[in-house]
């Protein structure tokens, strides 16, 4: 059967997930098993819709559940070819299992994860919850501030996970509503560059490969379970990151667009900083842009590489600064935040004598407005100003009700 | 579709290369590796195989080893069968892209779940592979009872069994409830070729996974595992007890063609009274007992209506 190519405009209107589903279309993938759920389903649809005009030679498996999409995933990818997925907040809760069982088993799969409070309550909007409860999956993690990034992040995202070196899983966030339905201008990548790109699927271990027959998915107690996570981790922390920033290099001299595992605006001679993640990370840019306009001399730090952490990165960002807001997007339940926490580890055993504050926001959708960001940024103004954390290290923003801060 | 393998005699049968090696860790007398083996020998096909979490998985790949000679995956208990259908999914689209390594070989799907990963946890799993239509085989290892974890009950443990989540007691004659037809439930799906099938009736078995691999689509096949430990018998007596299940009539051997054409495939020229089945297994010890021997004529009365059910949907031909 014979597929089409698309000729796109040099640049596009997509919102996020679609953006999504174009590259996915892009880089031919082999197998897709999905099953859709609120944001993340116009991936999956948009995808089926490829499939039905002739643009998608792979084939298209619509699953009962998420976990199934995962497992059927987990089956194709050992099997030898290229696979991914997408999915959002309880269908990815679903995965959970599978996608421990996906890194363990050493699988390149990409899943598109459109970023979602988990219930209860029930909550279809966007926060990192989702994002969050991935982050000891053993999954390389991208995040997304807009559709442009959603789009770029997936070439680079198969790139990664597929090299020899790393054979790791990927995900790619980006914010439920906020970027994923959200249309603007995508800069787009021609079918072939893009499949070029990401180049030809090298399997390795597959199962289709009839004279070298391999068991996958083995048992492993006490006496072996540990050099294997161990190695996992390994390749996570000294493979990966090198693939990363050749892959992020050969993106930007193929299309311009430059990336790094820490964004950094306006830091070169900050003394404040937010640190966020997602979309956030476009607004807390504008409002420090007028405190710039106004003589203040704060920036904005945003995470792109979740895991594995660029805990180097981090400390070169943020060491000398005077006061560090750190702000998630998921409800630590019981404990400081996880980037502060991170954030708080990197900067630990430096000279650093930046005051870390976190600030919970943005619940189940929650805006996080401008007018939030200008009151934090003069917190962070005070702390600076008095070498120390003047408020509770942690606090609640946006929420109803007297004002909620712990620690 | 594969050349469907010539088989002259049982010595022919048990002695043809294997690709499910004898070293495993399975309990002597187990007929997991009975089954496997006649499952593997009965074709020539290239095999690519997945099992659930359970008995066979724990004893035939524990790192660094393993006693598959054929690609094998196993992910977690509920989703055999779909790790098996993803690979069939790939096999699909690598052959449709011109990206096979053998694209002449005749290549089959085969995941193995016991009747836990398959009645109970994996129920939902196994229903959407069947439903989509993927060109696979599920056999379920049915050994009446979550085996791999100590003898707890599942929904194919049968009424009266003790299990150690239903055990016969002061109070209880064990299990309260009769297992599933699942045979039935997976015909619902309208798929091509679902059947019962024996250890000990090899012909029977041989036939019907040769069948089973030459169809185009999802087939489902329920075999029973006699369980030395948990069934409680003597590991010698694996093929006796399967004899008395499939003689008395515990264990018809059936199968029913896109999804409702039934035949049944072994009539025993002497049928063996429930009793004597039940009678040879410590499980059912207890309904013995004068407080629970009503049990035994329950159980003959419910054998006798499931065959007499099987005899007219054979014979009404819907």
């Amino acid at each position: 059967m014979a597929f089409d190519k698309l000729e796109l405009r040099d640049i596009e209107v997509w919102d996020g997930n679609f953006a999504a589903a174009q590259a996915m279309r892009q880089v031919q993938i082999d197998v897709v098993a999905a099953y859709p759920i609120t944001p993340s389903t116009p991936i999956v649809e948009g995808y089926a819709k490829f499939l039905a005009d002739g643009y998608i030679e792979g084939e298209f498996v619509m699953v009962e559940s998420e976990h199934a999409a995962m497992s059927g995933c987990i089956g194709a990818s050992a099997a030898g070819g290229r696979v991914a997925t997408a999915t959002s907040s309880q269908g990815f809760a679903l995965m959970v299992e599978t996608l421990y069982q996906a890194s363990g088993m050493r699988l390149p799969i990409v899943l598109n994860v459109v970023n979602r409070a988990l219930a209860a309550p029930l909550n279809v909007n966007g926060d990192h919850s989702d994002m969050y409860l991935g982050r000891d999956s053993g999954w390389i993690q991208f995040d997304a501030y807009n559709a442009q990034e959603a789009y770029d992040l997936n070439f680079i995202a198969f790139k990664v996970a597929e090299d020899h070196s790393v054979r790791l899983p990927a995900m790619v966030h980006q914010d439920g509503f906020l970027t994923s339905h959200t249309a603007q201008g995508v800069k787009t990548i021609t079918d072939d560059a893009a499949y070029n790109f990401v180049g030809e699927f090298k399997p390795m271990n597959d199962m289709l490969d009839l004279d070298h027959p391999v068991t996958h998915g083995v048992q492993a107690e006490e006496d072996w379970h540990f050099e294997h996570k161990a190695r996992q981790h390994r390749d996570l922390m000294l493979n990966v990151v090198p693939r990363i920033h050749e892959a992020f290099d050969a993106f930007e001299k193929l299309t311009g667009r430059k990336y790094n595992m820490v964004e950094q605006y306006n830091m070169d001679d900050a003394e404040i900083a937010v640190v966020c993640m997602g979309s956030s990370v476009e607004t807390a840019c504008e409002v420090a842009q007028e405190l710039r306009d106004q003589g203040i001399k704060v920036g904005v730090v945003g995470i792109r590489v979740i895991r594995p952490f660029p805990f180097k990165e981090v400390i070169d960002a943020l060491k000398d600064l005077k006061a560090i807001g750190a702000l998630d997007r998921s409800s630590p339940n019981g404990a400081p935040g996880m980037l502060f926490n991170e954030i708080a580890g990197a900067l630990f055993n430096t000279d650093t004598k930046a005051a870390l504050s976190g600030y919970v926001y943005g619940l189940g959708g929650r805006d996080l407005t401008k007018e939030h960001l200008r009151d934090l940024f003069k917190e962070l103004k005070v702390n600076a100003d008095a070498g120390k954390v003047t408020t509770q290290l942690q606090q609640f923003i946006g929420v109803r009700g007297p004002k909620l801060a712990f620690l | 579709m594969g050349e469907v393998k010539k088989i002259k005699n049982l010595k022919e049968f048990s002695t043809s290369a294997d690709r499910f090696e004898g070293a495993n860790l399975l309990c002597p007398g187990c007929a997991h590796s009975i089954i496997v083996r006649e499952v593997l020998n009965a074709t020539n096909d290239d095999l690519i195989l997945a099992s659930s979490t359970g008995c066979l998985e724990v004893c035939t790949a524990v790192y660094p080893y393993t006693s598959w000679d054929a690609s094998w995956i196993h992910i977690g208990f509920e989703n055999g069968s779909t790790a098996v259908a993803g690979a069939e999914a790939m096999y699909q689209a690598l052959k449709r892209k011109g990206r096979l390594k053998q694209p002449d070989r005749s290549t089959k799907f085969v995941a193995f779940g016991g009747d836990g990963a398959s009645y109970d946890i994996g129920f939902q799993w196994i229903s959407g592979c069947m439903e989509r239509g993927h060109d696979m085989m599920y056999i379920v290892l049915d050994n009446e009872v979550y085996a791999n974890t100590g003898g707890q009950r599942s929904s194919a443990t049968p009424i009266g069994a003790s299990a150690t989540t239903s055990p016969a007691g002061r109070k209880s004659y064990g299990e309260k409830k009769n297992k599933k037809d699942m045979v039935a439930i997976m015909a619902a799906h309208d798929i091509p070729y679902s059947a019962q099938v024996a250890p000990n009736k090899w012909k029977d078995m041989v036939k019907k996974i040769q069948h089973g691999l030459n169809v185009e689509g999802p087939v489902f096949i329920n075999a029973m595992s006699p369980c030395t430990t948990e069934w409680k018998f003597d590991p010698k007596d694996t093929m006796m007890i399967s004899d008395l299940a499939t003689d008395s009539l515990v264990f018809p051997l059936y199968e029913i063609i896109d999804g409702h054409e039934l035949n049944i495939t072994y009539r025993p020229k002497h049928k063996v009274p429930v009793e004597e089945y039940l009678a040879a297994q410590g499980r059912f010890k207890h309904l013995f007992k004068a407080e629970y021997k009503h049990m035994i004529k329950e159980w003959q009365d419910r054998v006798d209506a499931t065959w007499e059910y099987l005899q007219r949907r054979e014979e009404a031909r819907v």
